[in-house]
């Protein structure tokens, strides 16, 4: 698999990024560190807590580094679940169904980042 | 020395964030990273004059990005420190909250490298240019500067430190003097006033209590009422103020200084006559003085002082117009009412501003300590107050400044400046703009900007003299700039210059004209002999193949001139020759009175110089007012053998004389044996 393929297998614009970050090495090395960025867990814990205001910050991170790793799919899931949480003291049901999907999209996407990192 | 890579702070919450800027920038600058506002925050503390830029993230935990921007508001950095916002925020009211607390850009997510590199490049080279045109003004003006704007804010700020008052009454009085002349010159132009006459007039005001620096302590902060030789001994402030600037010993005559001197000594004078010291009436009081009286009344009364507690804006307003504090000029109190309702707005504003830049206060208790400040903290100090200076500077010194930009293509001047030549501020492409080539010429400035491109790091100051039209008339001026490289190297990019521009009209045509004077012959503008011989030298050797001629002309009885027309005859008769010499030689021929009526031509020819001289010979000979100019005309030729400017003028000397033993009034071409002739009649008759 290369990386315009594991972008086609994750929803994500492989142009879009390739025109941004100009190479497959870099595009790689980031998506690298995307596996390590602790956005998802603080997500998932705070939502479990009940933390709306710590959740949104990190739904947001996470839409902020798809938008730049052209990870669309995730990006939208993540984005309206960070609109459901803004301004937000406790997390709504809608907001519980969105985390579903972004959870969803996300395991998704780092299964195939890394099997394209160990390919 | 290389110069190090600037540092610029990225702060941003996820690490992959980070990195992808990192990656972007890492290579033009030094990167310094905080995970959050609060780490953002003490990186600043610590390092605050080494960053200079910051990239911003919004959202993140601690403290986010729209809460350090209020922190830099509130702790000055955000005037050093450029900062762009990152964000995937794009709604509009985030931007302008953003822009609002003072973010120099904005850039959305998803962002690309280009869009990065170029807008931090770009903000980042705007930014530089302006530390470094206030470094290169505060090393270059640091000796004059002790005499201007930034003396005149220290002197005035210790008068008030003396008085007890706030610190803000000068900028106060500055802010009402501006607001009320503005509100006059819009009414009337009685009083000439120009938008720089006005500004002049708001700087000056910080001087107008100058003079209470030699009234004691005492009587200065008395609570109480004065007794009547206490009030005589205040009183006293106005005319000593006046008499510190008349004893300046110098720049007594700008119009700064000059302003300043009318208000200190009249700033309490009454519009009937009934103030002091001098008891001037209506308008014999300048409007400077009247306006600078008004102003400091209404901030005495709204403002707490030792003797009484502060009044309302409604109230003080109430009380001048009513003249419970002396009578004023009706126009002014006109005015007062119209920016009456502004006012307290716009004070709020200036003191606002003036408490961010309390820095100044700081600056007088350090020179008032004199505890050895050392230069390089002062040199961080004045740069802070870079736009205050440059722009009474250039009130002070009428000098055109300016700054050019390589790219973009861009000059900009101070606002004082911008006003005086009536241009905007920013002139964008000024090549293609008309108003400005109007000023500076298009081939005068694209010379100019050749040779800023043609200096280096290391010899980067240019001067250059053009011809400009800054006042409605061309006139001389120097240019001088000092240019901006990208680093210190033989690779350095060029990035722009700061310029002055300085009317050396006057000086250029004295020199002209002293360079005339010295080649000149007064009487006919013929050169004189050392002008000639130098000319006809140069031409000589470097002759590469060319004939020359050399014809000596001497007045046959030029005293009968005199004698039969009267004394002034003879020089008019001069005139009148050397006007024929000039209609009958070429631009290119060299002709000059040697003598009281002798002449020389020195040209080149071609073939027959017999021909050539005869020609000469009757053209310029001939009947004038009834008097026949004649002339005895020797001509001697240059060849292999005689290249040299003194043989040549003795032997058409030789054969001139020749001619004149012979019949007089003819020519002659010399050759050897007049040599003998002329031996024969020294020896004679030769005095």
């Amino acid at each position: 698999m290369n990386v315009q393929e594991c972008y086609e297998a994750i929803g994500g614009n492989y142009q879009e990024v390739l025109g941004r970050l100009r190479d497959d090495t870099r595009i790689l090395k980031f998506l690298s560190l995307f596996l390590n960025d602790p956005s998802y867990d603080l997500l998932v814990n705070s939502i479990a807590k009940d933390n709306a205001e710590e959740a949104f910050r990190a739904a947001h991170t996470i839409k902020g580094v798809c938008l730049n790793l052209s990870l669309t799919r995730l990006f939208r899931s993540s984005n309206e679940l960070t609109e459901a949480l803004r301004g937000k003291s406790e997390v709504s049901g809608e907001a519980k169904k969105l985390v579903e999907k972004v959870k969803e999209d996300y395991l998704v996407t780092v299964d195939y980042i890394r099997k394209l990192k160990n390919a | 020395m290389k110069e190090s890579k600037k540092k610029i702070l990225i702060v941003d919450d996820s690490e992959l964030n980070r990195a992808l800027l990192v990656d972007m920038l890492e290579n033009d600058f030094e990167i310094v990273e905080a995970e959050n506002g609060m780490e953002a925050m003490a990186v600043l503390v610590e390092h605050e004059m080494e960053i200079s830029m910051m990239l911003l993230d919004v959202v993140m935990p601690v403290m986010d990005g729209f809460e350090v921007l209020a922190m830099m508001n509130k702790k000055g950095y955000i005037k050093t420190i450029p900062v762009i916002m990152i964000s995937a925020e794009n709604g509009s009211s985030v931007i302008d909250r953003a822009y609002d607390l003072g973010a120099i850009d904005y850039i959305n997510r998803p962002f690309d490298e280009r869009t990065v590199k170029h807008r931090v490049m770009s903000n980042f080279l705007l930014t530089l240019k302006q530390k470094e045109l206030s470094e290169l003004l505060s090393a270059q003006i640091y000796e004059k500067e002790k005499s201007n704007s930034l003396m005149i804010e220290i002197l005035s700020h210790i008068v008030e430190f003396r008085n007890g008052e706030s610190g803000l009454h000068v900028l106060h009085v500055h802010t009402i003097t501006e607001m009320v002349l503005k509100a006059i010159a819009e009414k009337t132009d009685k009083y000439n006033l120009t938008a720089q006459d006005i500004r002049l007039i708001g700087n000056a005001s910080a001087l107008h209590d100058i003079g209470k620096i030699i009234i004691p302590e005492e009587v200065l902060n008395k609570p109480g009422k004065f007794t009547p030789e206490e009030f005589e001994q205040m009183k006293l402030h106005t005319v000593e103020g006046a008499k510190m600037l008349e004893a300046l010993p110098f720049h007594k005559e700008e119009a700064l200084v000059r302003y300043a001197h009318d208000i200190c000594r009249w700033h309490h004078e009454r519009y009937d006559g009934r103030g002091y010291p001098d008891g001037l009436k209506g308008d014999e009081i300048p409007i400077a003085a009247q306006a600078v009286a008004l102003a400091d009344v209404y901030d005495a009364l709204t403002s707490k002082r030792v003797y009484k507690p502060p009044f309302t804006h409604e109230k003080a307003i109430e009380m001048i117009l009513n003249n419970e504090c002396g009578v004023f000029n009706p126009l002014l109190l006109e005015c007062l009412k119209e920016i009456a309702p502004v006012l307290q707005e716009e004070l709020n504003v200036a003191s606002y501003g003036y408490a961010a830049e309390k820095n100044i206060d700081e600056t007088v208790k350090q020179t008032m300590k004199m505890d050895g400040t050392e230069a390089s903290e002062r040199t961080l100090r004045l740069i802070e107050y870079e736009r205050m200076k440059y722009r009474s500077l250039a009130d002070l010194s009428s000098e055109i400044t300016f700054e050019y930009t390589a790219a973009p293509e861009m000059v900009r001047f101070t606002d004082w400046c911008a006003d005086a030549l009536g241009l905007s501020m920013n002139i964008l492409d000024p090549l293609n703009d008309e108003k400005f080539c109007a000023r500076f010429p298009k081939e005068a400035f694209e010379d100019f900007v050749k040779r800023l491109k043609e200096s280096s790091p290391e010899r980067s100051i240019v001067t250059a003299k053009y011809r400009l039209n800054l006042s409605g008339e061309v006139k001389w001026h120097k240019v001088s700039a000092k240019t901006m490289w990208d680093s210190d190297d033989d690779e350095a990019d060029f990035r722009g210059a700061v310029c002055k521009i300085v009317d050396i009209n006057d000086e250029v045509l004295r020199m002209e004209n002293l360079e005339q004077q010295a080649e000149r012959d007064p009487l006919t503008g013929l050169y004189n002999r050392s002008a000639a011989r130098s000319r006809i030298e140069k031409l000589l050797t470097e002759s590469d193949g060319k004939t020359y001629a050399l014809a000596f002309l001497d007045f046959d009885d030029f005293k009968r001139a005199n004698d039969v027309h009267g004394h002034q005859f003879g020089d008019e008769v001069l005139k009148e020759f050397a006007n024929r010499l000039r209609a009958n030689t070429r631009a290119s021929d060299i002709t000059a009175r040697v003598g009281g009526d002798e002449f020389i031509i020195f040209m080149e020819y071609r073939g027959d110089v017999a021909k050539q001289a005869e020609r000469i010979h009757s053209r310029v000979t001939g009947e004038f007012k009834g008097f026949d100019i004649r002339c005895s005309l020797g001509i001697a030729c240059s060849n292999a053998n005689c290249i040299d400017f003194d043989e040549l003028y003795h032997k058409a000397d030789v054969a001139a004389y020749s001619a004149k033993k012979q019949t007089k009034n003819i020519f002659k071409v010399y050759d050897d044996s007049m040599e003998s002739l002329l031996a024969k009649c020294k020896a004679g008759d030769l005095e």
